[in-house]
């Protein structure tokens, strides 16, 4: 009997690590691996034909902090962040109590404020180039009405970098609306009739009972948020290049451009150590402190 | 009090008359405003339909009454492989989404319903992959892709997309709700381990699945930077990429006519949406994806 139990314990691990194993396989194809031989990659030179790479330990890191580009971008990613977090959030939030209370032809509100989410970015990218381009586009057409001068958004170094994140949070908030409409329907509405019956006012209402209540949502959502912070960059290949003048790259841009323009991959190397170290920050954030308090199991 | 109410008695503060005009009011006020954000937010949508049947100067110059035409259309579908771009584009979600679907439902399976050590260490490593990005790793992962052979194919693009964090921890929490009698109900029976994965587990996970699998194909539908990295052929390039080129300002094409390219490239999924589009959110819902 105790052998069986311990045949039967056996087989259990075995069958564990089996079921595990194509996971695991990709994952250190597409994932582990790549992140060590960046990190190694990003200590070696850059070889060229005269002079092979060498080790030159943090030197790519130095002339990365030396670049005046790498600088720009990583402002740039801040403000870019900074800005579409917090607007999505609130945008989404706004979206979801309207598309949850009992206001007419909410099926079409719903819609739209969640299709620009199912288009590709590249599209969403062609559809506002019409809005942005100077003189002919929608935005300069409207601004002439009220008897504004032209404005080239996408060409100009202080308007760039609003024009693209405004195609960011059009795109992603329709999305995050859908994850706090899936939890403000988990919300028991004795809790509103309580309300009411204490007199509280609808402002309370949402301060003190519906937005701790989305707390874990708000905090998955950020999380989110800040991830497509980082990757969500298709739309600058079709409206900006990064341009003006460097200002609208963002940082996952300027790696690609490094990459793949310059063929510079040692800095590509490390500038993408430096952001898998700023995720894995946001990771060990969220899983080790904000997971205590919200519930996953 | 909630008992008071469920007991039917009539309680007395409903009674109170001061409350008849303002939620009216305030109805009314939600109403505007949700409409017109709901207007603003359709509006590029809608404008982009509109121009993409009409000729360039119509669209450039707002006019209301410009004949619809349909020669975008005709002048945007000749001037790229769509079909091919599309085919293309069909065939890498489909190789994303079955591959996904393997791999998840056994790992998500394996931490769901097997005891064995290291499995909650392992557990963590994987769901640091939502951190990893597949997007972030493009150099290196252009380097593994090639090494292996994969460069400028469909699995090229979609392999490192198989083994998704987020499904299997999807799927784990899905696995995890079933019932262990049921489980224990089919071993009975005499199922094998895959028995009970396959007659168990994953019909019980049908919402969940169709949630995953609508969030994938729209994701890989709509993926363009991996794509563009991995592939220099007409043959692989899937939609996004084309559409990507064929827009290029280098490629000298009007507004009107990229428009119609835009439309005619997001068609399919957009009106797969709209047709499903409760199916959708339900199934977001009922998934419990949070």
């Amino acid at each position: 009997m105790n052998d069986l139990a311990r045949y039967e314990r056996r087989r259990r691990i075995m069958y564990g690590w089996m079921l595990l194993s194509p996971a695991l396989i990709l994952l250190s194809l597409f994932a582990f691996i790549p992140s060590a031989m960046t990190f190694w990659s990003s200590l070696f030179s850059r070889g060229t034909r005269r002079n092979p790479s060498e080790f030159v330990g943090a030197g790519n890191y130095d002339l990365l902090f030396a670049d005046p580009t790498f600088a720009k971008v990583v402002v740039n990613n801040l403000i870019y962040a900074g800005v579409t977090i917090p607007v999505s959030i609130i945008i989404a939030l706004a979206m979801a109590l309207w598309a949850n209370s009992k206001i007419p032809a909410r099926g079409f509100v719903r819609t739209a404020y969640f299709t620009p989410t199912i288009l590709p970015m590249i599209a969403a990218a062609n559809i506002w180039l019409f809005f942005y381009t100077p003189g002919l586009g929608v935005l300069d057409q409207i601004g002439a009405l009220f008897g504004f001068a032209s404005v080239n958004w996408l060409g100009r170094p202080e308007t760039a970098l609003w024009a693209v994140i405004i195609v960011t949070i059009w795109k992603e908030a329709g999305f995050f609306m859908i994850f706090y409409l899936a939890a403000l329907q988990t919300i028991p509405p004795d809790l509103k009739e309580a309300a009411d019956i204490e007199g509280a006012s609808r402002w309370t209402y949402t301060r003190r009972i519906v937005l701790p209540l989305l707390m874990p949502t708000t905090i998955f959502v950020a999380v989110n948020a800040l991830i497509n912070s980082v990757k969500l960059i298709d739309h600058l290949f079709i409206l900006t290049k990064g341009g003006p003048s460097d200002a609208s790259k963002l940082v996952l841009y300027y790696i690609w451009e490094l990459a793949f323009s310059y063929f510079d991959r040692p800095q590509a190397a490390a500038l993408t150590v430096m952001v898998l170290a700023v995720l894995g920050v946001t990771a060990a954030i969220k899983f080790i402190i904000l997971d205590r308090r919200t519930h996953y199991q | 009090m909630s008992d008071a109410l469920k007991s039917g008695q009539a309680p007395l503060y409903v009674m109170a008359p001061k409350r008849s005009f303002r939620p009216r009011l305030t109805l009314a006020l939600d109403t505007f405003a949700a409409w017109t954000l709901a207007i603003v937010w359709i509006a590029p949508l809608l404008f982009a339909v509109w121009a993409a049947f009409h000729s360039t100067s119509d669209a450039v110059n707002f006019n209301l009454a410009g004949a619809w035409t349909l020669d975008n259309f005709r002048t945007a579908w000749d001037g790229a492989p769509w079909m091919r771009y599309f085919f293309n584009t069909f065939l890498l979600v489909s190789v994303v989404l079955a591959g996904q679907l393997v791999v998840t439902t056994l790992a998500g399976y394996a931490f769901a319903q097997f005891q064995f050590p290291g499995r909650d260490v392992l557990f963590i490593i994987v769901l640091l992959q939502l951190f990893i990005l597949p997007e972030v790793l493009i150099v290196e992962n252009y380097a593994m892709v090639s090494r292996l052979g994969m460069f400028d194919t469909v699995f090229g693009i979609g392999t490192p997309y198989w083994a998704s964090a987020f499904g299997i921890f999807l799927m784990r929490q899905a696995f995890k709700s079933v019932p262990k009698e049921l489980d224990e109900a089919a071993r009975i029976e005499g199922c094998s381990w895959f028995g009970v994965l396959w007659r168990v587990y994953v019909p019980s996970a049908k919402p969940t699945y169709l949630a995953y699998a609508l969030v994938s194909v729209s994701t890989h539908w709509n993926n363009f930077l991996w794509p563009l990295i991995v592939t220099n052929s007409e043959t692989t390039r899937p939609l996004t990429v084309g559409l990507s080129l064929f827009g290029a300002p280098e490629s000298g094409v009007n507004i009107s006519v990229i428009s119609a390219a835009t439309i005619m490239s997001i068609a399919p999924l957009l009106i797969a949406f709209l047709l499903f589009q409760r199916q959708f959110v339900q199934a977001f819902l009922r998934a419990g994806i949070k």
